[in-house]
């Protein structure tokens, strides 16, 4: 577990394969097998699996734990932070445990308001911001101190990830902020999972007019539709989706029990089309609570098998 | 201005219901703005509360005051000569008035009557809003003049966040996003280049974090 | 017009209803009236534009106040009418009374209030 092993993720990146990604949402008690039996429905499927960290502002097992679990079945953890629960002493502590145990690729995040979660009544810290994250992170990799100035004999060593949401509004700073994002060391993005395709081109045009496909990583997010009412739950309730009405018509026009497979169906063209637009590196995976369908994506996909 | 909002009435009441004697003391500064501690505003608390403890049987005694401001010990001095006919008194100042009354008359209860809430500006009549966290730091040079720690609820200093939607923030729509008003503001000021540049972590030892706060200015002193 | 109205209702003339603030109609209650309302130009009339509407939020938050402290926001109320309507005016006077009358007297006033409340259970007896 030397700590200065480049991220599995990064390898095949950089040696020109699409990268996949898979997502794990620890649970909200102190079950430790339930995180395991997840990861191990995706392990030889992906390339690393994502951490969630009390997402939604929702407290759950603190990524850390299961990103350390996860690293000790032979799997890649992505571990991801946000910036809404801990200052810069905590958040380089976490960073520094978790290179300790050899999880080097770290996803850098501001995280959602805790209004959102059930715990509205809490603080919240945001002493950093998603790209002073990045920053930070840099700084402890690439000129080996910490933000305080004490310079590490043992430096971890990270690949550095963020998150990009080509939905949200306003349109025209997206792009602003990934290179703003790019200028503070990020070194890969997994972005909002995606239904509006042509949405989503156009800012994959202009990301690629600016060259910052060269200088980061894009893999674009995916979630499959169990259902149509996940369909419309994601449309009408869920910040910052862009669901367009005909892939909730599409789930609609099949009855209940085969709603699930045109969920899928429709996740693998997605995948199809994507491969073919400029600047896409991989995919970023998020079958929440539906695991076990992922190696049957991935395989469907063309993505099996992972390269070494 | 500091802008607070009276405290619900049945708070106050049952703050000051074993009392016999309570004096109502308003400020003619920052609470008058905003409507909520002004004299208007003790003189309808006060009946108010007359009329709560006469139906209840109870006789008291309350009374009305309003002092220039509640911030300076020379003006506090405009109730000393009567604060003693008096076992509370409900301030209706902002915090900093409240604790300054109760620093000087320190025999004396002194409750409070408004919930200050932010520093903040008159945007119409009956309306107000937080422009201002007093970080101690103030950065409004370079975000076009709209403060990211006070205007955006994640006080980001590299936004706006993924969760901006239509102009309004993830938290409620009836919150603009700061970001999305810096944007436009730099826009228009031909300044999108500071929107690019990443802005490094905040020293936010200058605000409430680095601890109670004081400002000296030996030439003032007398 | 010489019609009658209830002699129980005390007329404060005003130059406009939006001249009426919060502590008038608290100030009244105090003194121990048992209601107050107030009458203004129909929604749109007002002669100097929007006085009586003005006087509406204030009765509301008066009502608010009272109903907070065991007085009782019924006992204050917003009419609109035009001046020209005295025949309004008049079933107003009767519907405010007649309202008041059913709540009993102010209960700052515990003695009325009381002997009220005694007469009320023998009737009901």
């Amino acid at each position: 577990m030397n700590a200065t092993m480049p991220s599995k993720l990064e390898r095949v990146l950089r040696a020109g394969h699409l990268a996949v990604t898979g997502e794990c949402g620890p649970p909200r008690d102190c079950d430790g097998e339930l995180v395991s039996k997840k990861a191990g429905m995706l392990k030889d499927h992906v390339d690393a699996v994502n951490v969630t960290d009390n997402q939604t502002a929702v407290v759950r097992q603190c990524s850390l734990a299961s990103c350390i679990r996860i690293k000790q079945m032979g799997l890649e953890p992505v571990l991801q932070m946000v910036t809404r629960d801990r200052n810069r002493i905590a958040l380089q502590s976490d960073l520094l445990g978790a290179a300790s145990f050899g999880i080097n690729t770290v996803l850098c995040l501001t995280g959602d308001h805790q209004h959102f979660g059930d715990h509205p009544n809490a603080v919240n810290v945001f002493d950093l911001d998603s790209t002073q994250l990045i920053q930070t992170v840099r700084m402890m990799r690439d000129d080996k101190r910490l933000l305080g100035g004490h310079e590490m004999k043992s430096p971890p060593q990270y690949f550095i990830g963020a998150a990009a949401n080509p939905f949200g509004d306003p349109f025209e700073i997206r792009v602003s902020r990934l290179a703003k994002k790019a200028a503070a060391g990020v070194q890969f993005i997994q972005t909002q999972c995606i239904y509006n395709m042509e949405k989503f081109k156009q800012w994959m045009g202009l990301v690629v007019d600016r060259g910052l496909h060269e200088k980061v990583f894009i893999l674009a997010g995916l979630t499959p539709m169990k259902s149509v009412g996940m369909a419309k739950y994601m449309k009408n309730r869920v910040p910052g989706m862009d669901v367009p009405d005909e892939i909730v018509k599409r789930m609609g026009g099949q009855p209940k029990e085969k709603q699930p497979e045109e969920g899928v169906k429709i996740c693998i063209e997605q995948i199809q089309e994507l491969k073919e637009v400029r600047g896409v590196s991989g995919f970023h995976i998020m079958a929440i609570e539906w695991e076990e369908k992922l190696p049957e994506i991935v395989e469907r996909a063309g993505l099996y098998p992972r390269p070494e | 201005m500091i802008m607070a909002e009276s405290k619900p009435i049945e708070e106050i009441i049952s703050e000051i219901k074993d009392f016999q004697r309570v004096l109502v003391a308003g400020c003619d500064g920052c609470v008058t703005v905003c409507e909520a501690g002004g004299l208007k505003e003790v003189q309808v608390l006060a009946s108010s509360l007359r009329m709560h403890f006469m139906q209840e049987g109870r006789a008291m005694t309350i009374d009305e005051v309003s002092l220039t401001r509640q911030c300076d010990k020379d003006y506090l001095r405009q109730i000393q000569d009567r604060i003693g006919d008096y076992d509370a008194v409900v301030s209706l100042a902002c915090g900093a008035g409240v604790q300054f009354m109760a620093e000087m008359y320190d025999e004396r209860v002194i409750l409070p009557g408004v919930d200050t809430r932010f520093i903040g500006v008159t945007e119409e009549r009956g309306v107000w809003t937080e422009r201002c966290q007093a970080c101690g730091a103030c950065i409004l040079a370079s975000t076009g003049g709209i403060c990211p720690i006070a205007r955006c609820s994640k006080r980001m200093l590299n936004g706006p966040c993924g969760g901006s939607e239509k102009g309004k923030c993830e938290v409620s729509d009836e919150i603009d996003c700061g970001w999305q008003l810096i944007y436009e503001r730099l826009k228009n000021l031909g300044q999108l280049d500071r929107f690019e540049r990443p802005v490094d972590p905040k020293d936010w030892a200058t605000s409430r974090d680095g601890g109670p706060r004081k400002i000296v200015k030996e030439v003032s002193r007398q | 017009m010489r019609l009658n109205y209830p002699s129980n209702v005390k007329i404060v003339k005003v130059p406009c209803s939006g001249r009426v603030d919060v502590i008038h109609l608290l100030k009244a209650m105090e003194q121990g009236a048992d209601g107050v309302f107030v009458a203004g130009c129909m929604e749109g009339d007002c002669h100097f534009q929007s006085g009586n509407l003005r006087a509406k939020k204030r009765v509301h938050h008066v009502q608010r106040i009272l109903d907070r402290v065991g007085v009782g926001g019924e006992r204050v109320a917003m009419y609109n009418l035009s001046a020209g309507m005295g025949a309004r005016f008049v079933e107003i006077a009767r519907e405010m009374t007649e309202k008041v009358r059913q709540s009993g007297p102010n209960p700052i006033k515990r003695e009325q209030r009381r002997e009220w409340e005694t007469s009320a259970k023998e009737v009901a007896a």
